[in-house]
Order: structure tokens, then C-alpha cells, then sequence
């Protein structure tokens, strides 16, 4: 795609919308978790903190087994990753293997902590001056406080702020569109906080240096633009502009929604930010407010607890490491015919084994579904190339020809479709008649490619290895061949030396 | 605590099927089936059933010998289009054993020895027609005129008779009761020197196409619109065909008109409006991306005319479909859509 | 009939000069065949092959001396790999060279460790740091895997171990292949 100056185009973010292509209508079915306001769950027996909360490695705990912590203090930290810190004050109980919320169902060492009830906070470091702050200390202190992206990349936002910041950003995009259906957590935060996310709005940025901010909202129900620009003028920003998105999914996918909204793409292999737009969610920017202005660190999230399966619907400020079935009981139990509870959505959710797996960073909804919410009409067909599957795509890609190539091990011709750039978000899995599961092909495949990546890299630098070592041994061999050369050579001129001057020098002789 | 059993996401679907598909497919060629029968006589049912039946008869064979599952390929009606769609392109007096030969090619060799559903590179109606064609000229070439003009209209019992034992009813013969077609008629006429406007004054024509044939091409059109109103097909492809056909054959029939037939003539003879809308839209054989479908129509249009034109055989679509099918995978590779951020 | 003799004759000649002209004219330059079997190959350098190290049994594949299932880290699919790209049928690995493993790195016991770097001028990619009377490590990132270092190490102190297998090397699975779930029992 052609144009002249894309960061000047993206200046004008907001003013008006465009359609990405592909894409579907969905039924949101999310007025059922936001019949009640949104309440904070009671204290349960334990609270499982996995050490794998964002993207990167498992993090370093700073507490043991025994050790009494306060509520958010720090108790693991895994650089450059976002700090982890305890929900509540109590005791740690140990630090074990625990079943994780991951798409992999493995274990993996979790601090498990018995509350004390005395909900005790650690002592707080808030900014009491923002304005006359540097944002450097801005930055640290959103490390400090373990911030991260809170819709579901779990990406540490100090990293993505100190990014943004080198690379003059002029437009922070606040991503309140919460495309999949049922997931209502972001909603009914802008509904009951919005001047929290316009004070965390402002805060970053302030931090990014950025010119005017754009709050993206797909308002399924109504009221929410109304109480964020009613927030904003509250707050005498004039640098804040909401603006009502298309209800079309996957519009809330960061790449999606920066089409809408400025009419520009993102470059492939390129991030957001060669545009000059950073995108977070609003509930990041709800606790970055927390964060900066209270010190306080993110231990709690909003978290939508539905589906037909579940028998009261609402949505939880939920402790991290709350097991669902608390929260689960907490709304009544399950339904008579329950089969499958997913964390994330119908579209891109994953499941899991066992309802005793804790809120992380990441998990914005629990869903619980039915048997028959999940059974297909039909079994798995071949597929019939009727080309449904790229009409919806919303990255312009051909599903059926990365599905063929996926299962036939064609890594090359994979990756020059563009199999790396698929966003996962099912859309062409629904629309597809055959009822492949091509969003599971295509995680399988994504795998598989970074796999050969890595491989390949390590063999490349294994055969640089092995060259070097022949290229210096090959060396060694010539010196030493060529100072043997020398050495005869000189013992001949000697000898030659000798016997034409006729004269035994013992001098001479020596050397 | 409870456990759960584990499902890959997404974690809701759609009602729809490849069943689904295939029938609304068929149901809206059930509009031209209809005008077809009231046009030319019950011989088209026959041949319908005929195909069908010998069409099941092969895939349940084949899916048999390569051992797999029976009840969900033999369920999705594909076996089943392929049949109808191959029976409206013959004659409806042809012996039943010309079905029996090109459904075994057409399923066996066309389909599933490609690999069965959703692999075959050719499609099989047309691969089908095209080897009893070339084989059998003689009873593939024994139309019959339109009910109105017919000496002698077959009935139900007739057409039965003829179907199965190949034995005329008493007193007639093959010539009195056969007719050329109007495209056939058409070409012969130019060829032999007459004027287009004086070939036409012949009963056979109606107003703008054969007589019947323009009837039952109408008919066609209109499931045609029906499934592009669905999105079961998209427009590319039929409009790329029409187009073609009529874009190519306006200069022609503005330079000399006594020459050449006008566009519209061409367009609702033979079976051009049929795959326009129900062959080339075969998703299998055909273009992936919207750009590929375009061209593809264009590539059947084009070679549909020049066969009329210049070609042996009075109409050419069959052969324009399967040489389109072998650049269906050439044009993909070279009109891939751009993808994000690309 | 002599014009269709004639006749096919001027076109057999016309299109193989066209053939033979587009030849050389639309030749696609590509890597020599050596360096892309090498690029295919795992870069172990264990000899297992028969060959001390990757290039030398790249470039017997390439002058036909060698097969191209003597290979055992590469597996299976390194044979497909080279079986596609230089057109030659596909075999199962040959057991004399050995059997395909996973992947293991090596680690070395530092209490037994004499420091006589025997196992550092044997190791193909230096993957092992150390010095004479000093203590020898392997580096892990480095290590191939090719088990070289063992035969020369006097006092044992070389283990073979697993590598490690976290999170991070979790990768989605491949989904079922039943085409037909519904019915197939």
C-alpha cells in the first residue's frame, strides 16, 4: 500500500472510520453479564500466583515457603518482564508446580499464598506531582508496579512505552472495542470508572510524549461513550477524542482497529508504532492511574465470569490467583449441562482441564459452554475450496491454501502466504462449511515455524562454529608448516654457510 | 474443583454444511429443470434420474475400494450435482448407457482418482460429457426440437422406451424425429454462405435465442441470482463469462451483422448461461482469489467463442471449462490478493 | 501425408530450439547443489555418516559417493528433505550409521573433571570452554549433541543429558488427523 507520508495520515486517527476487510457479524450475547454491577468476590482459602504471567520467562520468586507477605509486595521479578507481586496479605504456603493458565495445560511453579484476612498493604509510592515527574520515572515506576497489557498479550507496558517514546509517537490509541463476543469485563469498566482510564489516558501520554489520545469503544450497549467524553471534559482534556467503532469482529485486534480508525496498515513484520500510534487497553489504562497516582500494583482485574453454562452471569473484580471456581460458586454454580469452560472467548479462548487454574494478568473472561453450544453439525469434511474462509479473513490471507500447506509440511511456501501474520482470531473457522479446524492447523503450523526458525539459526551458527575451528586449525597447520620451511631453511644457509666459509665459528655454531 | 474435557477453539460454529451447500445449489437449478421439462418433454427427468442413480452407484464403489467412511461423502449431494448438471448438457433421447460411461468417468477417474472431494484439478460433469461426446457423436448429437414444433411430442412412456432399448416408437425414425439445434443450425447456415437474419426466420428461433432454449436459459439465470444472493457463488465468475462473451462478440456482430449472430444470441444459446452460473462457479476446479475468477471467466467466455466460431464443434463450453481448469493453478499463483500490511 | 511428415518435423525442430534457447535465457541462478544439501543438513558434525563432519558428506552426496540416508540426527525428515530436493527416492535411515535420537546436549561432572582438554580439541564446535589443568565447561546453547567429546574423555566425567523441555518449548500440537471424527470408530 502506497502512501506518502503515513505518520501525517495517522495524525487525523479518529476523524473518521474505515472497514478492514473480511471479517463477520456476531451475536455478542453480552447483556447477560452486565445485568448487576460489578462487585469484588470474598477472600478464598488460597490464591495460586503463577511465576509465567507475561510474555518471556518464568520469573525469579523473591519469597519462600513460610514467608509472610503484605498486600502487594513484590515476590517475583523475571527482567525485562513486568514485576509480579502478592494479591493480599497472608502467608506463603509453598512454591510448587500448579496447573497454569496456559493454552498448554502443563504445570509450573506457582506461589501459593493462604490469606491472613487482614487485606494489610504493603507500604504505597505513589507520584504525588505527575506533571513536574520525568517520564522516565513514570516508566519505572509502571515496572515497578508490575503493569501490564491487560487484553490478553500480557506484553509488560514499560517495555512498549520506552519503545514508543524513542520512536516519537503521536497518537496513544486506547483500545476499548472489546470485539468477541460475551467478554463484557471492558465494558463495564468504562461504564463505572471512566475517569480512571481518562487519568491513566493522560498519564501515558504524558509518558510517550505523545500529542492527543483516541478511545476506541464499540458501546453493544449504550452509555459508555456518553460517560468517557462526559470523564473527559470533567477532566478539561481536550486532547482526548472517543470514538465509536464498527461492531464487526475481529475489530478489536490491534491491527484491525488501527484500519478503522486511520485508514492505514500496519507494515507486515512492522509494529504500530512505525505509524506513530501505540495501542493499549483500557484497563491498562485504568491501572496505570492505580499504579502512578495510589502506588498500587496490579494485583486485581475485572474479569467477565459467563456463558449458557454458567447460571448467574456477572462480571468480578477478581484477585489474581483467584481459582475460577471461586468465582464460579460465586455466581450461582454451574448449569445442568455444562461441557467445556474456556478461558477468553468463544472465538479465541482456550480451554482448560480443571477449574481450580487461577486468574492471571491475562484472563479477561471465564466461559463456561454447553454440549450444545459446542457440537458441530457435522463432522470434520475436505475441504471444498469455496473460498468462504478468505472472504472473511481480516489479514487478506487464503486459509484453505495455508491449510493444505500446513498439512503437507510445506514450511517455505507457509511462510511466503503469510502464515506468521494469521491473528488466530477464527473467523475463518466459523464460516467454514467443511468445519475444518483451521485455527488449531494454523497454531500447530505457527509453531512449527518458529520451531524451524530457531532451529535453523542454531545450525547456521553451529556451521560458522565448525568453519571457524577448520579455518584455525588449518592455520595452526600452515604456521607450523611454514616455520618447519623456515627452520630448514635456515639450517641449510648454516650449513651452506659453513662449508663455503670453511671456518667451524662456535658462535655459529649455537645459533 | 471439576474437571473438563478439552476442544480446540473456536468454541461456537455455524449451521451451515457442505450438504447445505450442494443442495442449494440444486435447488436452484430446479426453476430450469422445470422449464426444460415443459419445453422439450419428460426425457430430462429420465436422464436426471438416470445419472444420479448410476452417479451414487460409482461413488459409493469407489469410497468402498479406497475404505473410507460411506455416510458422509455419499450425504453432501456432490455426487449428485455432478449428475444433474451432466444430464441437462445431453440430449434427453440418449441411451441410459451413456450416463452409465460418463458418470464412471466422471466419479471414478475425475474425482476420485484425484483424491475425492475437493481435489479434483477437472470438473467432473464436464469431463464426463466431454469422453461420451467425443466417443459416441452420433447419440450425443440427436436433439430434439422444442414440444411445440415437434412432429411427434415423446411422452413419458416413449422416452422410456427410447431411453432403455434404443427402439423408436412404430413408424418413426431417428432423422424425422431429431432436430439440429439452433447454435448447430447457426453454424452450419453461416458456413455454407446464408445470411444470420434470413438463418433466423426458421421456426427454430425465437426471440433472441433458440426457441425453448431462451426460456430455459431465463430460468437458469434466475438461480443463478438466487445463489449469487445467498453468496453460495460470487459474481466474478458468471459475470466474467457473459461479459466476455458479449464484449467479444459485439465487434464482430457490429462489423457484419449478417455474419455473425448478435451478443445476446450467443448468450442464451447452448449451455453458456448453465455454466456461467452452475460449471465455472465449480469451487473446486476454479480460482481461488476474486482477481483469478475474473480472468477464469474471461478464459471460458473467450475460448467458448472462438469454438463456435471457428471450431468443430457447435458449442464449445465444455472444452472452454476443462482447458480453464488446467490455468485455474497458474492464475492463482500469480493474482495472489495482497495481504495486510503488505 | 509428406506435409504432415514435413510439417511436424519444422515444429519438433522450431520448439526444441525454443526450448533449448529459453534454456539459457530464463536459467534461474541458483546455489550450487552442495551448498543447499549442506543447508539441509543438521550440523551436528557427529561423523556418524561416515564423514567428518556435515560439508565433507554434503559434497559426497552431491558427487553421488554417499546415500543420503546415513545421516541419523537428521531423521526422517532430513532424508524427505534431501530426497525432494535432489530427486532421488526416498529410504529409511540406515542402522548402520546409526538410530534417530532426540536431541541431548552434553554436561560435564566438574568434581571428576582433571582439566586435560582432551574433549576441547575434540569437540567440532568448540562448544566446550576451558584450559589445560583448568576447569573444562560445555556451553549449552552451543552443544550439538554429536557425543564426539566422550571417547577421549580419560576419566569419564562426560554425561549425556535431555535437553530441557519448559514452557517456552511448548508448541501447539497438531490437530488430530481423522478426517471423518464422526465415523471413524
Amino acid at each position: 500500500m502506497n502512501y506518502a507520508d503515513p505518520v501525517e495520515a495517522a495524525r487525523d486517527a479518529g476523524k473518521r472510520t474505515h472497514h478492514f476487510h473480511g471479517g463477520l457479524k456476531l451475536k455478542h450475547n453480552k447483556h447477560i453479564s452486565c445485568l448487576v454491577p460489578v462487585k469484588r468476590p470474598p477472600l478464598p482459602e488460597f490464591l495460586v500466583v503463577p511465576l509465567l504471567q507475561h510474555a518471556g520467562d518464568v520469573a525469579e520468586p523473591f519469597v519462600k515457603a513460610g514467608d509472610h507477605v503484605l498486600k502487594g509486595q513484590q515476590i517475583g521479578l523475571c527482567e525485562p518482564c513486568a514485576a509480579i507481586h502478592a494479591p493480599t496479605s497472608g502467608t506463603v504456603e509453598a512454591i510448587e508446580n500448579r496447573l497454569m493458565t496456559h493454552s498448554s495445560g502443563m504445570t509450573g511453579p506457582c506461589v501459593v499464598i493462604r490469606p491472613d484476612g487482614k487485606d494489610q498493604w504493603v507500604e504505597l509510592k505513589p507520584i504525588t506531582d505527575v506533571l513536574n515527574t520525568s517520564s522516565d520515572s513514570l516508566i519505572n515506576q509502571l515496572q515497578e508496579c508490575g503493569i501490564a497489557g491487560l487484553g490478553g498479550a500480557v506484553f509488560p507496558t514499560h517495555t512498549k512505552t520506552l519503545d514508543g517514546r524513542e520512536r516519537q509517537i503521536h497518537t496513544l490509541i486506547l483500545n476499548g472495542s472489546e470485539c468477541e463476543p460475551y467478554i463484557s469485563c471492558d465494558e463495564m469498566l468504562m461504564r463505572e470508572q471512566p475517569e480512571k482510564i481518562v487519568l491513566g489516558a493522560r498519564i501515558l501520554r504524558r509518558a510517550l510524549g505523545a500529542e492527543q489520545v483516541v478511545i476506541a469503544i464499540e458501546d453493544q450497549m449504550g452509555a459508555v461513550q456518553e460517560a468517557l467524553t462526559y470523564a473527559a471534559e470533567c477532566a478539561e482534556c481536550t486532547s482526548i477524542l472517543v470514538v465509536k467503532v464498527t461492531k464487526i469482529y475481529p475489530e478489536g485486534g490491534e491491527r484491525q482497529l488501527i484500519k478503522v480508525l486511520t485508514g492505514l496498515e500496519v507494515p507486515a513484520g512492522g509494529r504500530p508504532s512505525d505509524l506513530g500510534l501505540v495501542c493499549q487497553n483500557v484497563a491498562t489504562a485504568a491501572a496505570v492511574a492505580d499504579a502512578v497516582l495510589e502506588g498500587k500494583p496490579l494485583i486485581e482485574r475485572y474479569i467477565t465470569v459467563t456463558g449458557n453454562g454458567i447460571l448467574h452471569p456477572r462480571n468480578f473484580l477478581a484477585l489474581i490467583g483467584t481459582p475460577f471456581s471461586h468465582l464460579v460458586e460465586a455466581c450461582g454454580g454451574y448449569t445442568e449441562d455444562v461441557a467445556r469452560l474456556v478461558v477468553g472467548g468463544p472465538m479465541m479462548g482456550y480451554p482448560v482441564s480443571s477449574d481450580s487454574t487461577p486468574v492471571v494478568k491475562a484472563s479477561n473472561c471465564i466461559l463456561a459452554l454447553t454440549q450444545k453450544d459446542i457440537t458441530t453439525p457435522q463432522a470434520e469434511m475436505p475441504c471444498i475450496r469455496c473460498g468462504e474462509c478468505s472472504r472473511a479473513c481480516p489479514a487478506s490471507l487464503l486459509p484453505q491454501q495455508l491449510h493444505l500447506q500446513i498439512r503437507n509440511s510445506m514450511w517455505d511456501e507457509a511462510q511466503e502466504y503469510g502464515l506468521l501474520a494469521c491473528i488466530e482470531c477464527g473467523c475463518c473457522d466459523f464460516v467454514c462449511p467443511s468445519h475444518i479446524p483451521l485455527v488449531q492447523w494454523f497454531r500447530y503450523g505457527k509453531g512449527q515455524l518458529r520451531q524451524r526458525a530457531i532451529e535453523t539459526q542454531a545450525t547456521d551458527i553451529a556451521r560458522e562454529r565448525f568453519e571457524a575451528r577448520e579455518a584455525r586449525l588449518l592455520r595452526k597447520k600452515q604456521e607450523r608448516a611454514e616455520k618447519m620451511a623456515r627452520r630448514k631453511q635456515m639450517l641449510k644457509d648454516k650449513v651452506a654457510h659453513k662449508t663455503t666459509a670453511n671456518k667451524p665459528d662456535g658462535k655459529e655454531a649455537d645459533a | 474443583m471439576r474437571n473438563f474435557e478439552i476442544g480446540g477453539a473456536p468454541h461456537m460454529s455455524q449451521q451451515i454444511t457442505v450438504a447445505r451447500v450442494m443442495l442449494q445449489v440444486l435447488l436452484a437449478l430446479v426453476p430450469g429443470i422445470l422449464a426444460y421439462t415443459w419445453f422439450f418433454g419428460p426425457g430430462i427427468l429420465i436422464q436426471i434420474l438416470l445419472a444420479t442413480g448410476f452417479a451414487l452407484l460409482f461413488e459409493s464403489l469407489m469410497l468402498r475400494f479406497r475404505g473410507q467412511p460411506l455416510k458422509p461423502f455419499i450425504n453432501d449431494y456432490s455426487a449428485v450435482l455432478t449428475a444433474v448438471l451432466f444430464a441437462l448438457c445431453i440430449p434427453p433421447l440418449a441411451p441410459w448407457w451413456i450416463s452409465c460411461i460418463a458418470m464412471l468417468f466422471a466419479i471414478v477417474f475425475a474425482k476420485h482418482l484425484y483424491g475425492g472431494l475437493g481435489q479434483n484439478v477437472f470438473n467432473p460433469a464436464m469431463v464426463g460429457y466431454i469422453v461420451v461426446l467425443i466417443s459416441f457423436p452420433q447419440a450425443m448429437t440427436a436433439w430434439l426440437p422444442p414440444l411445440a414444433l415437434a412432429e411427434y411430442g415423446m411422452g413419458l412412456f416413449d422416452s422410456l422406451v427410447v431411453i432403455f432399448t434404443g427402439h423408436l416408437p412404430a413408424s418413426l425414425s431417428w432423422d424425422t424425429i431429431t432436430q439440429a439445434t439452433p447454435l448447430d443450425t447457426l453454424k452450419t447456415g453461416v458456413e455454407s454462405g446464408r445470411m444470420v437474419s434470413e438463418i433466423r426466420q426458421s421456426p427454430l428461433f425465437g426471440e433472441f435465442g433458440g426457441k425453448g432454449w431462451e426460456w430455459i436459459a431465463n430460468w437458469f439465470a434466475l438461480g443463478g441470482l438466487y445463489l449469487l444472493y445467498k453468496r453460495v457463488i460470487s459474481w466474478q465468475v458468471p459475470l466474467a463469462v457473459i461479459g466476455s462473451v458479449v464484449l467479444l462478440s459485439l465487434p464482430f456482430w457490429m462489423a457484419d451483422p449478417d455474419g455473425n449472430p448478435f451478443p445476446m444470441q450467443h448468450v442464451f444459446s447452448g449451455a453458456l448461461v448453465l455454466a456461467a452460473f452452475f460449471i465455472a462457479t465449480d469451487p473446486v476446479s476454479g480460482c481461488v482469489s476474486n482477481r483469478g475468477r475474473l480472468i477464469f471467466g474471461a478464459g471460458v467466455g473467450i475460448i467458448t467463442l472462438v469454438i463456435r466460431r471457428w471450431g468443430g464443434y457447435p458449442d464449445g463450453v465444455a472444452f472452454a471449462v476443462l482447458l480453464m481448469n488446467m490455468a485455474a493453478p497458474l492464475i492463482d499463483r500469480y493474482t495472489r490478493p495482497r495481504m495486510y500490511g503488505e | 501425408m509428406l506435409t504432415a511428415i514435413l510439417t511436424l518435423t519444422v515444429l519438433g525442430l522450431a520448439l526444441g530450439l525454443g526450448l533449448g534457447w529459453a534454456g539459457i535465457r530464463l536459467k534461474v541462478d541458483t546455489d550450487p547443489v552442495v551448498d543447499r544439501i549442506d543447508a539441509l543438513l543438521p550440523q551436528t558434525q557427529c561423523g556418524q555418516c561416515g564423514y567428518p563432519g556435515c560439508r565433507p558428506y554434503a559434497e559426497a552426496i552431491s558427487k553421488e559417493e554417499a546415500d543420503i540416508n546415513q545421516c541419523p540426527p537428521g531423521g526422517e525428515t532430513g532424508i524427505r528433505a534431501l530426497a525432494d530436493l535432489l530427486g532421488r527416492e526416498e529410504k529409511p535411515l540406515n542402522p548402520e550409521n546409526g538410530e534417530e535420537k532426540p536431541k541431548t546436549v552434553v554436561v560435564i561432572d566438574e568434581l571428576r573433571c582433571i582439566g586435560c582438554t582432551l574433549c576441547i580439541q575434540a569437540c567440532p564446535v568448540d562448544a566446550i570452554v576451558g584450559a589445560a589443568k583448568l576447569m573444562h565447561t560445555v556451553i549449552e546453547s552451543e552443544c550439538t549433541g554429536c557425543n564426539l567429546c566422550l571417547p577421549p574423555c580419560p576419566v569419564d566425567c562426560i554425561d549425556i543429558i535431555e535437553t530441557t523441555t519448559g514452557i517456552s518449548q511448548w508448541r501447539s500440537p497438531r490437530p488430530a488427523e481423522n478426517l471423518y471424527p464422526a465415523t471413524a470408530q
